[in-house]
């Protein structure tokens, strides 16, 4: 992977809360990653750790009200996504940055052909003839394994299985050439075996465009085998980012910790989810003031519970918000 | 989808004849006679004379099969000699009113634009106005907009046409003398100023019959844009780059439209029925205003036929509206 290449998408400090009766849920606090061309980004972390809100607060997908993105900066190809104008937004969306969302079920929409769903964009952010959207949109639904896709092209999403529908919806994100795909849970909806066809399909197409990936999942199995860098969420917040190597050979964050020991083995068929970690996550009322995990955490020191841990470095691009792995004195 | 609506032409041919007969058995049942309102000093032999010359002595055995025969086959042959200048119907006996002594369907002839002008008008008007409140409501979820037209429906739902009808009345005929209380049936529009004349007058009760339709329509589409809004779909579009004016008025309304299409469908035999409440409150003569005086005098035909029409429309629009559905929802397939 091209380590220390140019960064394509670079975010900041965001802070994302939901306006909900009798006061606030903070979904996403001062998060920072960045992503860097032609890199695949794993992020994980059980439901519910602000993992599709932080992705959505990047493109402004969050209805407002309730969200509210507080603070943070998105630079991408040199623009702060949070503060351009909605014109220049929707010329990212769909155009510079594809999405691929979990449900294929109810993601595309039932009473427009499958054909006319992936011309769409073409039309608007290429200015495509009808024909040349066509003949592109045949293209495309080729180039995600769909047989007969000409005919096909006028089939409605309810004549597509479950897997052809998030094939469709890929091709739809990657209609435009995106620089940037983000994939939230796309495989989680799907049977096993077509989950693993799906998995197969974006290594191919990231090999083939050569564009920057974020998959989110709370699988780290499928992580493990084709992500280059991996970000691990909890709380809202990033509690680890590592190599992909590295995470696995030497996970700092206790929570990390115990996520990888619910990697099933080959040999074993249980523990398929993260949630075997005792306890529930924490939906937060107001930004963290302690650590987040310190309640289901098997190492917690006191001042666990006074202080928010920062991402404190471990060497080349590897960072953990843990008191305990940084091994900071408890007197402070 | 032609096999689909022929066969629901077919089964609906039984139930329309069960309609007929239901309706026929409650009018003979009911106690009334169409002799009532004539001057007592007729003598005993002479109304029996006069009932017989109605036909009234018959059997309903007989009379019922009659009325069929005369609704199906006469009146549509004579129907189509006038059109066609042929000669079907042969001098057969159509169906006659008791009261006006003339065939029904020519009286109906008579009131039918009146109640299209003023009903037909009104859903029209309510429609147009509940469809842009419903998207708007929906998109602004409580906001003042939204608020207001929660309020208004509510009026709309609660407040009779004879309580709105009058207080219109009251307001803009009497207190600000603007607009007609009574609407003139004889007035023909042939310039400008007749035209505008026709205008004030259908003012009121196109208002107080669109006051409804818009109430009801208005709050489906609320409800179905709202329950749309919120699918992945949305955001999907949303993701792909759509202006928000494609992803409401395209991703958004396409799909709501499905079940307010067939509310719309499915409403509009019911509308009549409110017209004739309206009609009578601002003296429209139209349909709603006839069967009212033909209930009062008891004339069976008419009222039989009317009630029948009435039917045919309500079994005829809900094949409409499910054919409609059908037409805008690519996952219904009728075969
Ligand atoms: N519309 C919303 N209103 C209130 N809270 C929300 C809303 N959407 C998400 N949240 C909260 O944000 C947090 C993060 O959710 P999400 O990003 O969907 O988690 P995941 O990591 O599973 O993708 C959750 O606690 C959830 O309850
Ligand atoms: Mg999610």
């Amino acid at each position: 992977m091209p380590d220390g290449a140019q960064a394509v998408l670079d975010v900041r400090g965001l802070q994302t809360v939901f306006k909900v009766r009798g006061g606030e849920v903070h979904a996403v606090n001062d998060v920072s990653f960045d992503l860097k061309a032609g890199e695949l980004l794993g992020v994980v972390g059980e439901s519910g750790s602000g993992k599709s809100v932080t992705m959505m607060s990047l493109l402004g997908l969050l209805p407002s009200p309730p969200a509210d993105i507080r603070q943070g900066r998105v630079t991408f190809e040199g623009k702060d996504l949070l503060q351009v104008d909605p014109a220049t937004l929707r010329d990212v969306r769909g155009g510079r940055i594809g999405f691929v969302f979990q449900d294929p079920m109810t993601s595309l929409n039932p009473v427009f052909t499958v054909g006319y769903q992936i011309m769409e964009p073409l039309r608007s952010h290429m200015n495509l003839s009808k024909s040349a959207a066509r003949d592109r949109a045949q293209e495309l639904l080729e180039l995600v394994g769909i047989p007969s896709a000409r005919a096909r092209l006028d089939d409605y999403p309810h004549q597509f299985s479950g897997g052809m529908r998030q094939r469709v919806m890929i091709a739809i994100a990657l209609a435009c050439d995106p620089k940037v795909l983000i994939a939230d849970e796309p495989t989680t909806a799907l049977d096993v075996t077509i989950q693993a066809q799906i998995i197969e399909l974006m290594k191919d197409l990231r090999d083939k465009l050569g564009m920057a990936v974020i998959w989110i999942t709370h699988d780290l199995g499928v992580i493990a085998g084709i992500a280059d860098r991996v970000m691990v969420m909890y709380g809202g917040q990033v509690v680890e980012q590592a190599p992909v190597k590295e995470l696995f050979g030497n996970p700092k964050h206790p929570y990390t910790q115990a996520l990888l020991t619910t990697i099933p083995k080959l040999s074993e068929e249980r523990a398929r989810r993260l949630t075997v970690i005792e306890g529930q996550p924490p939906i937060l009322g107001e930004a963290p003031s302690a650590c987040s995990f310190r309640d289901r955490c098997p190492r917690a020191i006191p001042i666990c519970a006074r202080r928010n841990p920062p991402r404190f470095e471990f060497g080349d691009r590897h960072d953990a918000a843990c008191f305990v792995a940084a091994e900071v004195s408890d007197a402070g | 989808m032609l096999t689909y609506i022929i066969r629901r032409l077919l089964i609906s041919i039984p139930a329309l004849l069960l309609i007929a007969f239901v309706i026929f058995m409650l009018l003979e049942l009911a106690p009334g006679d169409p002799m009532a309102s004539m001057p007592l000093t007729i003598p005993a032999e002479v109304k029996q004379q006069m009932r017989e010359a109605l036909g009234l002595g018959e059997p309903w055995w007989v009379r019922f099969p009659l009325w069929l025969k005369q609704f199906f086959i006469v009146e549509p042959a004579y129907w189509i000699d006038s059109a066609f200048g042929t000669d079907l119907a042969g001098g057969q006996q159509r169906i006659i009113s008791f009261q006006s002594r003339s065939p029904v369907f020519d009286t109906i002839a008579e009131r039918m634009p009146q109640t299209l002008w003023v009903v037909g008008m009104s859903y029209v008007v309510g429609v147009a106005i509940a469809l842009p409140v419903g998207i708007i409501s929906a998109y602004r979820q409580y906001s003042v907009f939204d608020q207001a037209g929660t309020f208004v429906s509510m009026i709309g739902f609660s407040v009779p046409p004879f309580f709105s009808g009058v207080l219109l009345i009251v307001i803009f005929s009497v207190s600000l003398g603007w607009l007609p209380s009574i609407y003139d049936t004889t007035h023909s529009v042939t310039d400008w100023d007749s035209f505008v004349f026709q205008l004030r007058q259908m003012v009121m009760p196109v208002m107080v019959l669109a006051l409804q339709t818009t109430a009801q329509i208005s709050r489906y589409m609320r409800a179905a844009m709202l329950d749309n809004l919120g699918q992945d779909y949305v955001r999907t579009a949303r993701a792909k780059g759509m202006s928000e004016r494609i992803v409401v008025l395209k991703h958004v309304l396409r799909n709501s439209m499905i079940p307010v299409i067939t509310v719309i469908a499915l409403g509009i035999p019911s509308i009549f029925g409110g017209a004739i409440i309206t009609e009578q409150i601002f003296k429209v003569n139209g349909l709603g205003q006839l069967l009212i005086i033909a209930l009062q005098g008891n004339d069976i035909p008419m009222v039989m036929t009317l009630t029948f029409l009435f039917a045919v429309l309500i079994v005829m629009f809900n094949l409409i509206a499910d054919v409609l559905y059908g037409v805008f929802d690519p996952r219904i397939r009728y075969d």
